[in-house]
Order: C-alpha cells, then sequence, then structure tokens
C-alpha cells in the first residue's frame, strides 16, 4: 500500500513516539503498576501498524529491515530458554527470581529475572501482531 | 550434573544453525560437533566404578515438581550400558559423517540438528526414572527418526518411509503412555524405581494384564518386532549414518531397554515370559529368512537388524522365568539367557554398526548397493573388504569374534529354557531350540551373501557408475574401529562382562544383586557340548543351502505378494485418507457461518447441558454490590452498540459499533478497578480496528440476504441457547463455591515474586508456563496467517 495522506503523516510523526514511550514505560512498570510484556508489546505493534498505514510498508520495511516472523520466533525462543535457565540453578522450570541492586544514576533498582520472560513475551506479541497485519495487508 | 549432560545436545541443536551459518563456507561443521559425544562418553565413564559396585546413582532436577513430574537421571548398569552406546556409537557415526555427508550439496545443519535432537532424546529415554519423562524423551526420539529418514525430502520414498516409521512407532509410543499411565495409577507413583519396590502386590491388580500388553506394544513397534517390523526396511532411506546410528544400533534397542527395564516389574509372569519370548523368535525368524531374498545391501542389513533384535527380545523373554525362582541354582540356568541378551545387545551394536558403515562405503565409492551390480571388489577396497568379513562373520556366529560367544550363549539360553518344568514349557519348549538353529542357518547364509556377493566374484565396471576404490582414510576409521572391537571382545570378553555386562545384568534381575552377577566366566571353548554341535551343523547346512542359492531361492516367488503386512498397512492407510477425506468434505463447507454454528451449538449442548445434567443452576444475589449508575449506563450503551452491529445497513458502521462496544468494555474494566484488563482490551481492540479496516479492502459489496426462514429461525435458536446458557452460567458462577477461594495466595506477589502488580507477577510467573505456551500459540497463529496468505495456493486445492 502507498498512502498519500499529509495530514495523517504529520499526526502519525508525533503519535508514533508518543505510542512507543509509552509502550516501553508500560513494559518497565508491569512488576509494579499496571502493563507488561503483552501490553507493551501489543502498543509497539500498534504502533508499527500506525507507521505502516501511513508510509506504506516499503518506506517502513526500509527504516525497519526487521522480518517479524524472526522476531516472534526469538521472543518465544527467550521465553522457552529462560524457563530453561532455571536448570541451572537447580531450580524447577520456569522458576523467576528477584534482587535489588545498587545501579549508576538509578540509584537502589529492583532487577527481576520475570523481565526477561516478559521481553520473550513481548517480542513474540509484537512479532506475530505484524506479521498477521502486514500478510493481510499486503495481500492483493 | 548428569542431567546437563543429558541436556548437552539439545544445547548443540539450538547452536548449529548459527554455527553453519558462520563456518560452512571453510569448514565441515561435524568437527564441532564430534567432541561433545565423545565428552559425554567420557563423563560417563566415571560412573562405571560406582556400578561396578552394585551401586546407582541419582540426580534430580525438578521440573514441574507439583504434578510429580522430575526429570530423575538414574544411572544403573543398564542405563550406562545404553549411555556409553549411544555415545560411543555416536561419536564414531558423527566422523564418518564428516566424509559421507558433502559439505557442498548437503544441508548439513538440518542433519546435525535432527541428529543431536536424537541423541539427546535417546540418552533421556536411558537416564529417565520418571516414566512421563521417559515417553517424553521417546516420543522425541520417533519424532527426530522421522526428520532423518525424511533428510532426502525431496524423494517420494523418503517420505513415504518417513509416514510410515512414524505412524507406526507413534501409535506404539501413545500406547506404551497409556501402559505406563495404568501401571502409575496401579503404584501411584512415576518413578521406575519405586515400581519396583512394589512388584509383589503389583501382579494381583486388575489393571496389570492392560498396562503389561500396552507397554509391550510400544516397545514392539519401536524394536521392530514382527509384525510391526515393517517400517524398518524402509526406514533404510535414511542416509547411511543414520541407518547405522538410530536404525541398527541406538534407537530400535529403546524397545529392548525397555523391556530390560521392567523385567524386574513383570518378569515371572507367564503371558509376559510367552509374550516376549515367541514375538522375540517369531521376529527372529522372520527377519532372516527375509534377509536371504533381499538383493539391496541395506534391505539386507535391515531385515537382519530386525531378526537380531528379535533374537535379544526372545532372550529377555526366556531369561525373565528366572525372576520366578528367584536367585538359586534353578533359576542360574535360566538367568544366563538374560546375560546373553545383554552381551549380544553389545556384540550387534559393533558388528551390525561396522557393516553399516561398510555398505555406505561400497555405495559411496561405487554409487550402487544392489548385490547383482556388485561383486569382485575384493582387490580394490581390500580394506573394506577385511572388516566386512570381521562384521558378517562375527554376525554369523564364527570364532574368533564376539559374535561367536553370543551366539553360543544364546544357544545355552534356548536349550536350557526348553528343559523348563513351568509356564507350560514342558510340552512347547522345543520350538525355541529348534527355531533358533533354523533361523540361524539362515543368518548364516545371508552373512556369506554379503561378503561374497560384493566382493567375490565378477568384477563388473560397467555396471558401476563410478570406479571402485578405497575411501577416504576418516570413513575408514570408525568402521576400523568397530571391527576391532569385534575381534577384542573375543579374546577379552571378562574385561567387558566385569565392567559394564554384569551391572548391567543385575539391573535387569535384581535378585543377583548381593552376588554381583552371575559369577560365571564367558569362555570361547566349554567342551563339545550341544550349543558347539548345533554351531558345526549351522556352518554345514548354511555351506550348503548357500551353494545351493540359486535352486531354492524361486521359492520366495511362490509367497503371495498380496498377503504381506505391507499391502495391509498401505491399504489401511489409504483406507483412512479416503474415508477422512469424505467425512471432511462433509462438514467443512466453506461459509464461516456453518463452522460458527457447529462451535456454539457443540457449546450449548456441552456446557448448557451439563449445567442442566448436574443441577448447577443456583441463584444467589445476597452478596452483591449495589449497581451503581456508571455501570448501568455503560451497560446500555454496550446493548445499544450490539444492535446497531447488528441492525446497521452500512458496514462502516457495523465496525464502528463493534469498536465502541470493545471502547465500552474496557470502560466497565477501569470502573471495576481492572486498569491491567482495561488497558489491554483498549489496544487490542485498536489493533483490531486497524485489521477490520484493513480486510475491508477484500469483502464483496455489502448487501443483505434474503435467506430462508428456516436458515433464521435455527440461527436465532442458536444465538439465544448461547446468551441464555452464558447468563445462567454467569450467574451460578457467582451463587456457587465448590473450594476455598484462592485469590490470598496472588495477593502475596510481592512477598513471593517481588511484584507489586499482581496481574503481572500471575502472568510471569505463577502461571509462567500458561504464559509460555499462550506466546508460542500466538507465534503459531501468526506464522499460519502468514502461510494461508503468503504461499501461493493457487492451482491447488481445486479438483
Amino acid at each position: 500500500m502507498k498512502p498519500n495522506d499529509i495530514l495523517l503523516a504529520a499526526v502519525t510523526k508525533i503519535a508514533v513516539l508518543i505510542i512507543l514511550t509509552f509502550s516501553i514505560d508500560l513494559f518497565f512498570s508491569g512488576h509494579h503498576n499496571p502493563g507488561g510484556g503483552f501490553i507493551g508489546g501489543l502498543g509497539i505493534a500498534s504502533s508499527l501498524v500506525l507507521m505502516y498505514l501511513t508510509f506504506g510498508t516499503e518506506a517502513v520495511n526500509k527504516l525497519i529491515p526487521v522480518d517479524f516472523k524472526t522476531v516472534a520466533a526469538i521472543g518465544v525462543l527467550i521465553a522457552v530458554l529462560t524457563g530453561a535457565g532455571s536448570f541451572l540453578f537447580d531450580a524447577p522450570f520456569l522458576s523467576q527470581t528477584y534482587g535489588y541492586f545498587e545501579l549508576p544514576i538509578l540509584g537502589k533498582t529492583e532487577l527481576a529475572t520475570a523481565l526477561i520472560f516478559d521481553t520473550g513475551v513481548a517480542l513474540a506479541v509484537i512479532g506475530s501482531a505484524v506479521t498477521i497485519i502486514l500478510s493481510i495487508s499486503e495481500d492483493r | 550434573m548428569i542431567n546437563l549432560m543429558i541436556l548437552l545436545p539439545f544445547f548443540f541443536a539450538v547452536l548449529i544453525p548459527f554455527l553453519h551459518r558462520l563456518f560452512n563456507n571453510k569448514l565441515h561443521i561435524g568437527w564441532f560437533i564430534l567432541f561433545m559425544p565423545a565428552a559425554i562418553f567420557t563423563f560417563l565413564l566415571q560412573y562405571i566404578p560406582i556400578t561396578q559396585a552394585g551401586d546407582t546413582w541419582t540426580s534430580e532436577m525438578k521440573w514441574l515438581p507439583s504434578f510429580g513430574f522430575n526429570f530423575t537421571a538414574y544411572v544403573d548398569g543398564l542405563s550406562l550400558l545404553f549411555g556409553l552406546l549411544i555415545t560411543g556409537v555416536g561419536t564414531l557415526v558423527i566422523l564418518y559423517s564428516i566424509f559421507y555427508m558433502s559439505r557442498q550439496r548437503e544441508e548439513l545443519h538440518n542433519f546435525y540438528v535432527y541428529l543431536m535432537l536424537f541423541m539427546g532424546a535417546m540418552l533421556g529415554v536411558v537416564f529417565s526414572d520418571n516414566v512421563v519423562v521417559l515417553y517424553v524423551f521417546w516420543e522425541l526420539t520417533s519424532i527426530s527418526s522421522f526428520l532423518l529418514i525424511a533428510y532426502w525430502y525431496q524423494r517420494r520414498k523418503s517420505r513415504d518411509g518417513a509416514q510410515k516409521s512414524m505412524l507406526i512407532t507413534i501409535f506404539g509410543g501413545l500406547s506404551m503412555l497409556a501402559g505406563l499411565l495404568l501401571l502409575s495409577v496401579i503404584t501411584d507413583t512415576y518413578s521406575i524405581r519405586e515400581m519396583i519396590t512394589q512388584v509383589d502386590s503389583l501382579q494381583e491388580h486388575i489393571l496389570f494384564l492392560p498396562a503389561m500388553i500396552l507397554i509391550l506394544l510400544g516397545a514392539f513397534t519401536k524394536s521392530a518386532q514382527f509384525p510391526f517390523s515393517l517400517w524398518l526396511p524402509d526406514a533404510m532411506e535414511a542416509p547411511t549414518p543414520i541407518s547405522a546410528y538410530l536404525h541398527s544400533a541406538t534407537m530400535v534397542k529403546a524397545g529392548i531397554y525397555l523391556v530390560a527395564r521392567l523385567t524386574p516389574v513383570f518378569g515371572g509372569d507367564a503371558v509376559w515370559f510367552w509374550t516376549v519370548s515367541l514375538v522375540g523368535i517369531v521376529t527372529l525368524l522372520y527377519g532372516s529368512w527375509n534377509a536371504v531374498r533381499q538383493k539391496d545391501l541395506k534391505a539386507l542389513l535391515a531385515y537382519s537388524t530386525i531378526s537380531q533384535l528379535g533374537l535379544i527380545m526372545s532372550l529377555l523373554g526366556l531369561g525373565s522365568a528366572a525372576i520366578y525362582f528367584g536367585y538359586g541354582d534353578e533359576s542360574k540356568v535360566y538367568a544366563i539367557a538374560i546375560m546373553a541378551a545383554v552381551f549380544h545387545l553389545v556384540n550387534h551394536s559393533t558388528f551390525k554398526g561396522s557393516l553399516f558403515m561398510v555398505v555406505g562405503i561400497i555405495d559411496h565409492e561405487t554409487g550402487t548397493r544392489n548385490l547383482q551390480r556388485l561383486g569382485g571388489l575384493m582387490s580394490l577396497m581390500p580394506i573394506s573388504f577385511t572388516i566386512t568379513m570381521i562384521g558378517s562373520f562375527s554376525m554369523a556366529g564364527l570364532p574368533p569374534f564376539n559374535g561367536f560367544l553370543s551366539k553360543e550363549m544364546f544357544f545355552t539360553g534356548v536349550v536350557n529354557a526348553s528343559g523348563m518344568n513351568i509356564f507350560e514349557m514342558e510340552t512347547l519348549g522345543m520350538i525355541f531350540p529348534v527355531v533358533a538353529w533354523a533361523a540361524s542357518v539362515l543368518t548364516f547364509v545371508y552373512c556369506m551373501i554379503l561378503v561374497f556377493k560384493t566382493f567375490a566374484g565378477e568384477h563388473k565396471p560397467e555396471m558401476l557408475s563410478k570406479p571402485a576404490h578405497e575411501p577416504p582414510i576418516g570413513m575408514l576409521i570408525p568402521p576400523a574401529l568397530l571391527a576391532m572391537l569385534v575381534v577384542l571382545i573375543f579374546f577379552f570378553p571378562n574385561i567387558l562382562a566385569k565392567y559394564i555386562l554384569d551391572p548391567a545384568f543385575i539391573s535387569i534381575l535384581p535378585d543377583y544383586a548381593a552376588q554381583g552377577g552371575l559369577g560365571k566366566e564367558i569362555s570361547a571353548w566349554h567342551g563339545f557340548n550341544t550349543e558347539l554341535l548345533m554351531t558345526i551343523g549351522v556352518v554345514l547346512f548354511g555351506l550348503i543351502l548357500y551353494k545351493l542359492l540359486p535352486k531354492w531361492t524361486k521359492i520366495f516367488n511362490w509367497y503371495p505378494q498380496s498377503m504381506t503386512f505391507n499391502n495391509i498397512y498401505i491399504s489401511s492407510v489409504e483406507l483412512l485418507e479416503t474415508v477422512s477425506d469424505d467425512l471432511t468434505k462433509k462438514y467443512m463447507t466453506g461459509y464461516t457461518r456453518d463452522y460458527l454454528a457447529y462451535i456454539f451449538a457443540f457449546f450449548i449442548f456441552i456446557v448448557g447441558g451439563s449445567l442442566w445434567l448436574f443441577d448447577g443452576f443456583t441463584f444467589d444475589m445476597s452478596n452483591n454490590s449495589p449497581v451503581s449508575i456508571y455501570e448501568a449506563v455503560m451497560v446500555i450503551g454496550m446493548i445499544i452498540a450490539a444492535l446497531i452491529a447488528l441492525f446497521s445497513q452500512h458496514r462502516l458502521t457495523s465496525i464502528i459499533a463493534v469498536g465502541a462496544l470493545g471502547y465500552l468494555v474496557s470502560i466497565l474494566f477501569v470502573i471495576f478497578q481492572a486498569p491491567d484488563l482495561a488497558l489491554t482490551q483498549l489496544v487490542v481492540e485498536t489493533v483490531t480496528v486497524a485489521l477490520f479496516l484493513l480486510c475491508f479492502y477484500h469483502l464483496p459489496e455489502f448487501r443483505k440476504e434474503v435467506s430462508k426462514v428456516r436458515f433464521k429461525f435455527t440461527n436465532m435458536l442458536i444465538s439465544a441457547g448461547v446468551g441464555l446458557t452464558v447468563t445462567l452460567l454467569a450467574l451460578s458462577a457467582n451463587g456457587t463455591r465448590l473450594f476455598e477461594t484462592i485469590s490470598g495466595y496472588f495477593e502475596n506477589s510481592y512477598a513471593l515474586a517481588g511484584a507489586k502488580n499482581i496481574v503481572n507477577a500471575t502472568l510471569v510467573d505463577f502461571r509462567g508456563l500458561d504464559t509460555m505456551i499462550e506466546v508460542a500459540v500466538l507465534c503459531i497463529a501468526g506464522l499460519a496467517v502468514f502461510t494461508l496468505i503468503k504461499v501461493n495456493v493457487t492451482g491447488r486445492g481445486k479438483k
């Protein structure tokens, strides 16, 4: 598709930034506040879809040369491997843990293995959603 | 630690595609993988002192402890024997494959990924103590075998062979699962070790016999026992390293492993004794009879593998009688059959592995494996000839090769068994020595065919596509090493017996644990007894039959081709395909509305039906909170939106109405203080509307359909039914409390998972497995949509 709508393009340029920021915030805040991998991933996917709708598939593909099927597969792989990673620490499959660390700039921060798992979830959601929508939109 | 060793091949399977991409232009990636099985082999060697002292070793890795599924690695003599076989032969096979599989022409990453999957799965099978884990690995070996047989998937025969092996072994695997579950129901444990401790109370149980039969089905299909043997000859479509590894040395022995492993549970029972021994001895005869008529070298080896597997199986069956007697002089004469089985298992892996590799060499260097084209290679390929001779003579049971020793023990076993006075062996016992002897004669004949039709006689270079010559040295090393073992084991059998065979023997017959084994030296010479006379008879008759081969092989032509099990298999698969095709065509109309009608009708039937049947409907409003004005307004708005979507004359209006409905639902979530749900619903709704807009392009013009009253009436009935069922269900769910509420557990999310957000803690931690599987499903759905749309199907599917 190759749309040419100046208004939409102008709005999208700003909107995508806002949606992406919001989605990433949602993704990271999931541990304590509403959000998480699924919503964050879906948000990022929707911003990508918005870009595809506005600027066309070719232009966005040039900007983001990623095969979203691979993204989905990598996401699933991360999720499974974090599960299997528990074996290295002699813990049951998919055990999650967390700890508090002193980091520069951020100060005392909680880091949780659940975040790695959540990254896998987010990537799988982004990959699958964009794959589905792109497949349907490119079918002519 | 040992658990991680078992999982090591799987890690390699993940790495291989990357290695292949990086290094394939420079180096054969087999070299990277070669050291891995060698390392596991060396690692396993350290357990020999443990098992040799009669001890065992367990190491537990928690997997799903709440279900009792743990990955418990259990090392005893039997599993160690198999572990060493798998990794030892595996190392040699990988070395061989480096020279067999061309780096330029073959898709090596596929080959090695499948091979690593198999190796890991096979190690998992033999070291698992938990029956469910064992089953998972068991099926994984079937799947990797399927992939490897279909490795040259461009060939129709490879695909057919792969499908056949898959259908048969998975059928067996499923019935084995049922049997194992029955066993765990009887004993109330998933652990094989604990099952063995309960053996006294086991045999009276009503489920004992069904469990035994189901498990034996699994073992027989996997180990290609008659009549399930028909998949193995077709499995020879796989590359030769695979045939050498999976289909002669390891995977087909999984069934034997299972029978041996469960002998302490089932042994001493008459049904077990007769089934295992008879199936084994019939397979022995069937395999050797068919091997004689084969013209393809690999097919000959396939049938000979079937026959040798039958031999080991029948020995395990006959030897299980020893458990009936417990430990003592009376049982010792029967226990020798078990020892023979274990011994022959090792010997078979050495000589058959080397034979397969040599046949691969012949195929590789001359371009054919057809016996009618081969001949006179002796002077051209002297090293291959020597190895073949060692392997075949060992298989034929001639000294000075290890096959002679185990063949003698096999004869001792069957002769002793024929003198049994239990299980009605007084009357029928003579079957075993007679059939064993006849099959051995045939074995001798096909061994001679293998050696002399290939290497002696007239050389016919015009029939070969390449001039025959010796292969690169790396291809000769693995079979030569195995052939050396064949000879070494003959001269020093008791070293092997002491460290490897006796511990394995004790695992099969735990009664002998206190004595540290059978306490009998294996010797090549034990006087002029029945066994030696039988062997001399085998050689004499075998030579006569081999000389007269052209005269009597015509009887194979009389055999009715349509009556073979292979044809029964083919016609039943065809029948299955036509019936399911017809059935599918009847209900797959291609209209979404029909499918929705099926789904909803089924929903009403099952959910509404059980609600009515179990009298589950309750109505209790006493604990409800009052309905606020916001909620009422939202619900009214939702109803209006739904009605608009239903009755609007324009498609765009409908889509907007559906979107409005979704947003109203998410606002309702906000009112009920579920921000996570509300957020998700909002985003999902947005993406869905975008999807609808995309689909817009494809839809035909919107028009009111004029449909029959009957059709409308059915639809109305279904929609009203669904609405009613869901309403009743929701009201009943609110009014019923069957269990203590579990929400208290989730409220501890900060203490348990360090997370203040209960929803997210549930998703990634408490119910992480669900999320993982959902993510996988989502990914598969995405790929499915991509495939359905992108893969061009024009010209297909239209008849």
